[in-house]
């Protein structure tokens, strides 16, 4: 698959301080995620993405363009919903989307039309006609989030999407971060210090720790590799019972008091466990599998 | 799609030129302008002197009217279309303009960067060229319609009334109105834009577009008393512009400084205003 986002050595520099030091990566997920503690660059990268920032050294494309040279090509495919408060003052919900459409290149019909598609899809079509300075801080993130779909892009920039929501509204936020994923064709990337929802979202992810890229996993696969990790919990007499699952492919160790780590093979069935554990009257307390959370690998990340 | 559907679909249709979308801005600022009743009430006002302009230049052109209401001719004679009649129309609009750069300006950026509404705008295909553009013509569209376009508008008159042979011997006062007037403009729009964007209260922000022209004639004056020059008057950017059109206009200036230092200054100013907005414009804002 193309890499979506490429970057090639990219560094940034603000006076004497690095803040993004020689990234390399390239990502070709549907979602991606960005994550890292306050201050790690997350938002500098995304800035630098879209053009704001200059880089001091390296380069970076998005869909093949060159972010120093092809901006303007480059913002015409891109969604960006910014993290801080951002609307137009004085505006309604529909007049700043059609607007913010407009911008993006729409004609103004299409832009009204869009505008209302999307008002209602992010769920503000009721209060549509209401001055964004009357907003929630919730629906002042469903309209910021309104205005970086209206014109369709092919890459969405979501910079901290469920900052400040109560827990149904962030529950909306990332279901329409799915939805959009699934249905509308483009792909996400969402710039998060709250793991839930990266973990929720995304099928990979970039760790980033003081301007560098501390750790980049593909969750999919991190996911498909935590399902042949099993730990295994038992009472009774064990009678070589790791020696049985080590006969079948399986590799054991015993951590004491009935408890055992176990890496399956491929082709295991997990029946024959039961199986064995029966043979030796055994009983199986609990069989779990191991869950390398997100917050297992970021926490891994901070520690390299 | 149907908006009951509330699904997402990309958009597939065509988009508008990149060149013209610089005016989007213009019609949004319009829209919100004109339902200020304050705003269409001055905006009505600016227009009483062009019309008095446009009497007295229908009255110089036909004495007779006079005779008829039995006002002796020697006072009819009086009545004369020189080039000093346009540039006092010039004088009494720019005032007006002034005003209501100062009611108008300050709202344009500084609500922008108040909001964080910078990269709303700048992480789409649109420059900070075309925002500061965008922004400067609602100044300039609005601020023409009150100067020049009636000032050319006096003109046509005039020279319908007087004839060809006065058009055509004095068809540069249109082009003197047109440039003057425009220098006008262009200088009090970056002016106004500059100020807004560093000042994000928006009274504060009108009120300096005030006092920058009382603040300047007060320290030009000061200087040229303790120097014991006259170059002072460059701080007084109302004589500056005066020096400039009476040169156009090509009346005596008593404002005692070379034209040449009044273009020079008023370049100087525009630019600065461009430093000062290439400075604050931008899609982030840089804490120190």
């Amino acid at each position: 698959m193309d890499p979506i986002i490429e970057l090639a050595g990219l560094s940034v520099r603000f006076g004497n301080r690095d803040i993004l030091h020689n990234l390399r990566v390239a990502l070709s997920g549907r979602t991606i995620g960005l994550l890292g503690p306050n201050g790690a660059g997350k938002s500098t990268l995304i800035q630098t993405l879209l053009g704001f920032v200059p880089l001091s050294a390296g380069s970076a494309n998005i869909f093949g363009h060159d972010i120093r040279k092809q901006t303007r090509e480059l913002r015409a495919l891109v969604g960006y919903m910014p993290e801080n408060d951002s609307f137009i003052a004085n505006l309604t919900a529909v007049s700043f989307v059609r607007m913010m459409g407009e911008l993006a290149g729409l004609p103004p019909d299409a832009a009204l039309e869009r505008a209302h598609e999307v008002l209602f899809y992010v769920g503000l079509g009721e209060a549509r006609y209401r001055l964004l300075g009357t907003y929630s801080l919730g629906m002042k993130q469903l309209a910021k989030l309104a205005q970086a779909i209206v014109h369709g892009p092919r890459l969405l920039i979501l910079d901290e999407p469920t900052n400040g929501l109560d827990p149904p509204a962030r529950l909306r936020m990332i279901r329409l971060i799915k939805e959009m994923r699934q249905t509308g064709g483009m792909h996400i990337v969402v710039c998060s210090h709250l793991l839930r929802d990266v973990e929720e979202t995304c099928e990979e992810v970039l760790i980033l720790k003081q301007g560098r890229i501390v750790h980049y996993s593909n969750l999919e696969e991190e996911r498909r590799a935590n399902k042949r990790f099993v730990e295994l919990e038992t009472v009774g007499e064990e009678k070589d019972f790791a020696g049985a699952l080590t006969a079948l492919g399986c590799e054991c160790v015993g951590a004491g008091l009935g408890r055992f780590k176990m890496v399956l093979p491929a082709d295991f069935e997990l029946r024959d466990i039961y199986r064995l554990a029966a043979e030796r009257d055994l009983q199986l307390r609990r069989l779990n599998y191991r869950r390398d959370t997100l917050e297992d690998i970021f926490l891994k990340a901070m520690e390299n | 799609m149907a908006v009951y559907k509330r699904t997402y679909a990309a958009y597939e249709g065509s988009f508008t030129p990149a060149w013209s979308r610089f005016l989007i801005l213009p019609r949004y600022s319009f829209a919100r302008l004109w339902q200020s009743k304050f705003l269409v009430m001055f905006f009505m006002a600016c227009f009483f002197y062009p019309l008095g302009c446009i009497a007295y230049v229908y009255l110089a052109n036909n004495l007779s009217i006079l005779s008829s209401f039995g006002i002796p001719t020697p006072l009819g004679q009086i009545l004369k279309v020189e080039p000093s009649l346009f540039l006092y129309f010039c004088w009494v609009q720019a005032a007006f303009t002034y005003l209501l750069t100062a009611f108008v300006g300050p709202s344009l950026i500084s609500p922008d960067l108040v909001n964080g509404a910078m990269p709303l705008y700048l992480c789409r295909p649109f420059s900070r060229t075309e925002y500061i553009a965008g922004k400067m013509s609602v100044l300039v569209f609005l601020l023409s319609l009150v100067t020049w376009v009636p000032g050319l508008i006096l003109f046509v008159i005039q020279g319908s009334l007087a004839g060809w042979e006065w058009t055509r011997a004095n068809i540069w006062i249109a082009g003197s109105i047109f440039v003057g007037l425009m220098v006008w403009i262009l200088v009090l729009s970056l002016l106004a834009l500059a100020l807004s964007a560093w000042i994000k209260w928006k009274i504060a922000a009108g009120g300096l577009v005030l006092g920058v022209f009382f603040a300047g004639a007060g320290f030009g004056t000061a200087l040229n008393s303790v120097m014991r020059t006259k170059y002072g008057t460059l701080l007084n950017l109302t004589e500056v512009m005066y020096t400039v059109w009476s040169k156009l206009f090509r009346v005596t200036s008593d404002s005692g400084i070379p034209v040449e230092a009044a273009w020079t200054c008023l370049a100087v100013v525009c630019a600065i205003c461009l430093w000062l907005l290439a400075r604050r414009v931008r899609a982030f804002e840089v804490v120190k």
